[in-house]
């Protein structure tokens, strides 16, 4: 029972993994032709139908490449520093809930790899370590870029990092509970997108952040520090990298399809259990598909203003998001279930109020340097 | 439940085993030829001046410390999420004197300077 036991462990992790991957390898190939679109191209179209091929070119590519290691590096943190990077960007994906599970004769399929019960708190845990690794690639590296790169995409992680927390303690505040598997149940009446959009709105926000994509992508300024990080990287550690980054998407997008938009809910999901997955890819791939259509629509947001923003105008909105919910849930359950319809009013005000201040003061600022 | 955390052991040790590959692969396949030109760090073509690890400016430390100090509060909030629909009325006004002490410090490091980045 017990080799059973580990050996569909270790089957999962590998099938997870692998699925990861591959999302990563076909994300580079979407983000590619999503730009294109949007910038009225066509985008990659030699390799295969529709470049179907291009992402195993490019990795076929990246493997014949020099794996270098530059001569003052500090050699053992610069190996360890992209597999540090890239190990917590796959494991958080090990709570999220695929689906419902299923029934295969006597065997019962569990669309997550570990059910535990503080989840989300393990969710935190792990996205902190990838600071870890940026900081590390960019000290060991030996490099004023790589250095000042690491520091400062270091920086605004952690600083996004609270406001991450805080849209956490709003989703656990409306489930009641840190089981990724309970809170999407929890949602069966309605997505909590609804009952706190602000809230998933500044959560979308600080992933963009926390996974360092446009408009934050800081480390990656090309005109101010070269690549960041990352600059004396080749070859397959920088392919490590830039996997990091973009399975981060995908898992942090699985996060916040579970937390705030219903996780593998969706019509007829329990009679037919397979579709949880489908529905589950669906929504993701429209949040990815969001994250790339920022990226082709907003410029890059100054260092400053970003730390700024960061800490003067996410921390306390969220901070202000976490009691609207908590008076909502309150009022609802001692007078009238319905009144819970007023955290998405008050908290879509709050939101607003918050967009008005950063105007007035960016107002401010402009008068001020004329 | 214990052994879920088993699980999630073994994940880990799948995706270290997948990046070793990796690198491991790149070893293999591709080409050495180390110049010393080459080895050098990389500063647009310049020749490299001075130590590439300096003194850091000190406002990454101070966001650091401030960090840990609302990551706490953040985890101090966990429990009581939780736990709120069972405290109510009374968890409320808790939470509202945990923050209204936490604000007090939060506008103290804003009036001081601590978050301006010029």
């Amino acid at each position: 029972m017990d080799w059973m036991l580990l050996l569909e462990w270790v089957i999962k992790s590998f099938v997870l993994s692998l699925i990861l991957l591959g999302g990563f390898a076909y994300l580079t190939w979407f983000e590619r032709k999503v730009l294109a679109r949007f910038q009225v191209r066509i985008g990659p179209n030699r390799a295969g139908p529709y470049a179907l091929l291009q992402p195993i070119a490019d990795a076929v590519k990246l493997i014949f490449k020099e794996e270098f290691t530059p001569a003052r590096a500090e050699k053992i943190l610069f190996f360890l520093a992209p597999i540090v990077t890239v190990v917590p960007a796959l494991v958080v994906a090990a709570v999220v809930p695929w689906g419902p599970d299923i029934q295969i004769g006597s065997y019962t399929l569990r669309l997550y790899i570990a059910d535990i019960s503080v989840g989300v708190l393990y969710i935190t845990a792990i996205t902190s370590i990838a600071v870890y690794g940026i900081t590390l690639a960019g000290w060991s590296s030996n490099n004023k870029y790589a250095l000042m790169g690491g520091l400062r995409s270091s920086a605004q992680m952690v600083s996004y990092e609270l406001a991450l927390g805080f849209c956490f303690v709003i989703a656990i505040l409306m489930s009641g509970s840190m089981r990724p598997i309970d809170i999407v149940d929890a949602q069966r009446n309605g997505w909590f997108f609804l009952i706190q959009p602000a809230g998933a709105f500044v959560f979308l926000i600080a992933t963009l952040a926390e996974v360092n994509r446009a408009p934050f992508d800081m480390p990656e300024a090309e005109q101010e520090l070269a690549a960041g990080f990352h600059s004396e990287y080749s070859g397959m550690k920088f392919a490590l990298f830039f996997m990091a980054e973009y399975t981060k998407m995908i898992t942090i997008s699985s996060i916040a399809v579970t937390l705030f938009f219903g996780g593998y809910l969706g019509p007829f999901v329990d009679q037919l259990p397979f579709l949880g997955p489908i529905y589950m890819l669906a929504k993701i791939v429209a949040l990815l598909f969001f994250m790339v259509w920022v990226r082709a629509t907003l410029p890059r947001i100054r260092y400053d203003r970003l730390m700024a923003f960061g800490w003067k105008v996410l921390l306390p909105l969220t901070l202000a998001l976490v009691l609207i919910t908590a008076v909502g849930i309150l009022l609802a359950q001692e007078v009238n279930p319905n009144l819970i319809w007023i955290t998405p009013v008050i908290s879509a005000f709050a939101g607003f109020f918050a967009i008005g201040l950063v105007d007035r003061s960016l107002r401010r600022k402009a008068y001020a340097a004329r | 439940m214990l052994l879920e955390y088993a699980a999630i052991g073994i994940m880990i040790l799948v995706v270290s085993l997948i990046g070793l590959i990796a690198i491991g692969l790149g070893t293999i396949f591709g080409p050495k030829r180390q110049t010393d030109r080459k080895a050098a760090p990389y500063e647009s073509g310049m020749t490299p001046i001075g130590p590439g690890i300096r003194r850091v400016p000190v406002r990454f430390y101070l966001i650091a410390v401030l960090f840990i100090l609302f990551d706490i509060e953040v985890v101090f909030f966990l429990p009581w999420a939780i736990a709120f629909r069972q405290l109510g009325l009374f968890g409320l006004a808790e939470m509202l004197i945990f923050i209204a002490i936490l604000l007090v410090g939060y506008i103290y490091a804003w009036k001081k300077g601590a978050l301006e980045w010029e």
